[in-house]
């Protein structure tokens, strides 16, 4: 068991703990502070490779940045309560639904790894500036290769990033409170939801209408 | 010149255009001017291409004019083309030539209808069709005049549709024509697949090549088309029925020239008719003389005038059918010709007696109009002897050739051949004679009338007896009344009688007092018991009085009864028993003050036309020497040598000839005897069942109503359950499965991310299986 | 027991899993957020290991544009669920099903 060995089981669990949390905790809340442990281990597997620039941005982005707005926006809107797992599941079948594709996703991850293992070792394909094991520090060669390969991608990223700064700006204005989603409600539309194949709530159908009266209280707050 | 031929079709369909658009603003007789310039017009266009033809040598009498390409369908290659030979030249010159006559004579028939330029609208499209069927190059464009002219004869049929047994006649017509053109087009289909080509030319030249079965199968369903749109066996029921149309029509469409495509269709694929197997020929003269025969049966019994005519028209052309089925096709076209004279004389002339009479049609009504319409009566009478088939009138040297090449060809249809020629004569006779001569007939009392006055009388004297039962009912309430009054006043005295039992002897004023009441009310009783007795006896006469007019009733059916003997009689005014003047029906005394009268010059002109054609127009083939015979020469190109030549000499041609003539006086003879002498009755040869024309129409009709019927029902059940239900049902599926399919936008995430999620492993397992590690 | 890439796959896809099926169970549009910040992670680590694996430092960069991404993502998602969670307060995803057929 070399040191490399139980940092990787470490890591693993770490990861493996978390995410679980993530998924099953009732409160929201717990579920960002799972996910911060999640990130954790992943910067530490991440470290284990090597790939030390890589780690740090992701603690200082994901869990610096993007889980603060996670929780940001949990306080906001008051929904760190716990309500979610006491309400039945509305679409019929989709918890057993979901159980399928994760085993799907997890049989067919570790069958392909276990069948495609031959072809993994010994390729080696980076070379120059890209290799791995090149001269330089983690820093430098992702620098070299990001600002001159990859240049393009790296423009248009930070397109991205002002979109999405004006996207947020956008979404999240203030508008007249009796404006939208009344008009959009189709009234005559009223074919029980198949999703996909039942719906175990009735109330499904005339979710539109029911939640009208949840609209006169959120005019009431925002005014 | 011969290059004109594109003005012939044209000016009726000029004429028929314009009046489309302009006909009810032109109005009544220039519509109908329009319309009959235009036909003389094509008239004049077809005498110009007749010229050229004849200005032609002999063996170049071929040409075509293609005005533009119709139907470029790969090897299928239809042109709109006009092809001009001897055959199609002369027919046009007669259509055209018929036609305007007729035309004129349509301004002076239709005068004060108020579809007035509908009709001359019609009649010209109808004419343009005609000669789209004639001049057409190949086959559809024939067939485009087939439909044409059969689609014309529905609309001029039921031209006076209002009345539903107008409209049905015209319906009767078009589905019995469409039956033939099955035949028709099956035929043009069969000849498109074996020849390659439907235009005539290309068909005169590969008719010689045919195999046997081909053509006799070609042959077979052109009878077909033709039996429907010529009325032979068993597709004429239309024919009679058609005579609702306005006479005009019976004349150009149902005489002279719609009925004729048959026959010129025929002629025209003489050259199949020829490599066919021997049989099928056989047939056609066969089927042509049955039905002469089964339709001049018929017309023996028939009363109505137009229905006389209708019928001998089927006789007629099957005789056509009978020359063309022995090969005699230029006999078959010569009596076309003079047909088309003496019918269209015949008929135009029972348009004008019918004008005259007031619009009557029935023969029994009518009798000596010789010396009330002059005109009309001695043209007719030509056209009787033409049709008679009595020598020199046209009639007779057509006929006389159809029953030579009958002999030639086999006895048996020589036999039926001449008893028709006996029949014709017979009722034709029968119809002059009926029409014209003998006894003025028309202003008779009739059967019928008597018989509504009777019953009116009867009627009356039925309604005399319940007001007299009404009034016992009234006398007996009155007794009932008197009755009472009666026992009322005695009553009234016997209380007198008491009070004046009671009175004291010494009052003297009560005592007076008691014996004045007493003698009142005694009055009283004796006034009531008479009026009582009054009552009773007003009952009695009330009674009486009922007795009366019952009786009255029993003397009014036993008089109506014996009045009700007017039968029919050619020759003896109708004995009205001793109905006094005054008390004749209305109608009948309607008619005594009727005067029938010659018709105007537009209707009599025609007449005169017609019947000089009539006489002269046996000159186009007279049989004495080969010189004579201009229409078998000038027909020779169309013919091919599909001609069948004579297997004997002269000598029995004149002695069939002359026993023709015989036969034709045979049936003179004896309509002479029946119906101007009366030395025979004519109830025992018209018999009902002629008159109701073997009971054909209503052996289809009970057919078709019964187990017709079902059989429809069934193919009409299956139709719309297995075809409308496939279609319906494919349009079911796609409506159900895509309802069900909607119910897979539910709108919620979640369940779209379930299916993004099972898509995507399904893209997985598929690319992970084609790799290869 | 040498630590080798294949270990790295499959903590990848049992991960990847785990936020696959955290996703479609649960509702609450914040917790499905963080189940997909999940499966970007195992994607990551995928990434950096197969990375190694073939010495090239494209695995790195990958990683480096699929956190922008996430970035960018969680940012415009986060203010829908705020500009929803105004017209109704305590909408799941399951609220907002106008668009149905």
């Amino acid at each position: 068991m070399t040191g490399q060995t139980i940092t990787f089981i470490i890591g693993a669990l770490i990861v493996l703990t978390g995410g679980i949390g993530v998924v099953a905790s009732k409160n929201p809340v717990h579920s960002a502070l799972f996910l911060v442990q999640t990130l954790m281990g992943v910067a530490l597997l991440f470290i284990v490779q090597e790939a030390h620039f890589l780690a740090a941005v992701q603690v200082v982005v994901y869990a610096g940045a993007i889980v603060i707005l996670f929780l940001f926006v949990i306080m906001l809107l008051g929904v760190d309560k716990a309500e979610e797992w006491q309400l039945k599941e509305p679409i019929a079948g989709q918890q057993p639904l979901a159980l399928v594709v994760g085993a799907a996703l997890l049989g067919l991850g570790v069958v392909t790894t276990i069948i495609a293992s031959d072809g993994l070792t010994g390729q080696v394909r980076g070379v120059g500036e890209k290799a791995l094991t090149s001269d330089y520090t983690d820093i430098e060669r992702i620098g070299r290769v990001l600002f001159s390969d990859y240049a393009l991608s790296f423009e248009i990223t930070a397109g991205l990033l002002t979109i999405a700064v004006i996207a947020a700006v956008v979404l999240t204005r203030s508008v007249a409170a009796d404006d939208l989603l009344e008009d959009l409600e189709p009234d005559s539309m009223d074919v029980p939801a198949a999703a996909p194949f039942g719906s175990n709530d009735s109330d499904l159908v005339t979710s539109v209408s029911d939640t009208r009266h949840g609209d006169d209280d959120a005019d009431e707050e925002v005014g | 010149m011969v290059e004109a031929v594109w003005l012939i079709p044209a000016f009726p369909l000029a004429g028929f255009l314009l009046l489309l658009l302009a006909g009810p603003k032109l109005g009544e007789p220039r519509a109908g001017w329009l319309a009959t310039g235009a036909m003389l017009g094509s008239f004049v266009s077809s005498l110009v291409v007749f010229f050229g033809l004849v200005g032609e040598d002999e063996h170049h009498r071929q040409y075509v004019q293609t005005l533009f390409e119709w139907v470029p369908a790969g090897d299928f290659q239809v042109d709109i083309g006009f092809l001009v030979d001897p055959l199609s030249v002369t027919m046009t010159m007669f259509i055209t030539g018929v036609g305007a006559l007729i035309h004129l004579y349509s301004i002076g028939y239709m005068h004060g209808d108020p579809k007035f330029s509908k009709f001359f609208l019609y009649l010209n499209l109808f004419a343009f069709s005609m000669l789209m069927l004639v001049l057409g190059d190949n086959m559809l464009l024939t067939f485009l005049g087939w439909e044409g002219v059969g689609a014309c004869s529905y609309f001029l049929i039921a031209f006076w549709f209002t009345d539903e047994a107008n409209a049905s006649a015209g319906k009767k017509a078009f589905v019995t024509n469409r039956i033939g053109d099955w035949g028709f087009m099956v035929a043009m289909f069969l000849t498109f697949t074996t020849i390659g080509s439907i235009q005539y030319v290309d068909i005169f030249a590969a008719d010689a090549g045919l195999a046997e079965s081909t053509a006799t199968a070609i042959t077979i369903l052109l009878l077909v088309g033709a039996a429907g749109k010529s009325a032979q066996i068993p597709l004429f029921v239309w024919l009679p029925d058609a005579m609702a149309g306005p006479t005009p029509v019976s004349a150009l469409i149902h005489a002279a020239t719609m009925v004729t495509s048959g026959v010129y269709l025929l002629t025209r694929m003489n050259g199949v008719i020829d490599v066919s197997a021997s049989w099928a020929p056989t047939t056609i003269a066969w089927v042509g003389a049955a039905t002469a025969l089964f339709a001049a049966t018929i017309a023996v019994a028939q009363n109505d005038i137009k229905k006389v005519l209708a019928y001998s028209t089927v006789s007629q052309l099957g005789y056509m059918f009978l020359a063309i089925g022995t090969g005699a096709y230029v006999a078959a076209i010569f009596h076309m010709i003079t047909h088309a004279f003496f019918k269209a004389l015949l008929f135009l002339g029972s348009g004008s007696v019918i004008h005259g009479m007031d619009d009557d049609q029935d023969m029994r009504h009518y009798g000596g109009l010789r010396k009330l319409m002059p005109i009309t009566s001695i043209t007719f009478i030509i056209g009787w002897l033409a049709i008679a088939g009595v020598p020199p009138f046209a009639g007779f040297w057509s006929k006389d050739e159809i029953l030579v090449y009958a002999w030639n060809d086999s006895p048996a249809l020589w036999a039926v051949g001449f008893i028709t020629a006996i029949l014709t004569a017979f009722y034709m006779s029968r119809q002059v004679f009926m029409t014209f001569f003998g006894r003025y007939r028309f202003a008779d009392v009739r059967a019928e009338e008597i018989e509504e006055l009777a019953a009116t009388k009867v009627q009356a004297a039925e309604a005399a007896v319940s007001e007299a039962e009404a009034g016992i009912g009234d006398a007996e309430a009155a007794v009932v009344k008197a009755t009472e009054k009666l026992e009322k006043a005695q009553e009234k005295l016997v209380t007198r009688e008491t009070e004046m039992a009671d009175v004291d002897p010494a009052d003297e004023k009560a005592v007076d007092k008691a014996t004045k009441n007493l003698d009142k009310a005694r009055d009283g009783v004796d006034k009531a018991r008479a009026a009582a007795d009054e009552a009773n006896a007003a009952v009695e006469a009330a009674r009486d009085a009922v007795r009366t007019a019952q009786a009255q009733v029993a003397t009014v059916a036993a008089a109506s009864m014996s009045d009700a003997s007017i039968d029919f009689d050619l020759f003896n005014a109708p004995n009205v028993g001793d109905l006094p003047e005054d008390d004749l029906p209305e109608a009948a005394r309607a008619r005594r003050e009727y005067h029938p009268h010659e018709s105007p010059w537009q209707m009599t002109l025609p007449l005169v036309v017609l019947a000089g054609a009539a006489i002269v127009a046996g000159v186009m083939n007279l049989p004495f020497t080969k010189d004579l015979h201009f229409l078998e020469h000038w027909l020779e190109p169309v013919l091919h040598e599909s001609e069948a030549t004579l297997s004997f000499k002269g000598g029995t041609k004149w002695v069939l000839g002359i026993i023709a003539v015989m036969g034709g006086l045979i049936g003179i003879a004896a309509a002479v005897a029946v119906y101007l002498q009366g030395r025979y009755p004519a109830s025992k040869i018209e018999r009902p069942i002629l008159a109701r024309g073997w009971r054909y129409d209503e052996t289809i009709s009970d057919f078709m109503g019964g187990p017709g019927r079902k059989s429809f029902d069934l193919v009409a059940w299956f139709d719309a359950t297995f075809v409308d239900g496939a279609v319906n049902g494919v349009g079911r599926i796609v409506r159900d499965s895509g309802g069900q399919l909607r119910r897979l936008q539910s709108g919620l995430v979640r369940s779209y991310a379930a299916m993004v999620a099972v898509g995507a492993i399904a893209l997985l397992v598929w690319f992970l299986s084609r790799a290869n590690f | 027991m040498e630590v080798s890439t294949e270990w790295y796959l499959v903590l990848s896809a049992v991960l990847f899993s785990i936020g696959a099926v955290g996703l479609l169970i649960r509702r609450n549009p914040l917790v499905m957020f963080m189940c997909v910040e999940l499966m970007l992670n195992a994607v990551n680590i995928t990434f950096v290991a197969m990375g190694a694996e073939l010495n090239d430092v494209g695995g790195q960069i990958a990683v480096f544009f699929v956190l922008v991404v996430a970035a960018v993502e969680v940012v415009v998602g986060l203010a829908l669920v705020v500009a929803i969670n105004r017209r109704r307060l305590g909408a799941t995803a399951d609220d907002v099903s106008v668009l149905r057929g």
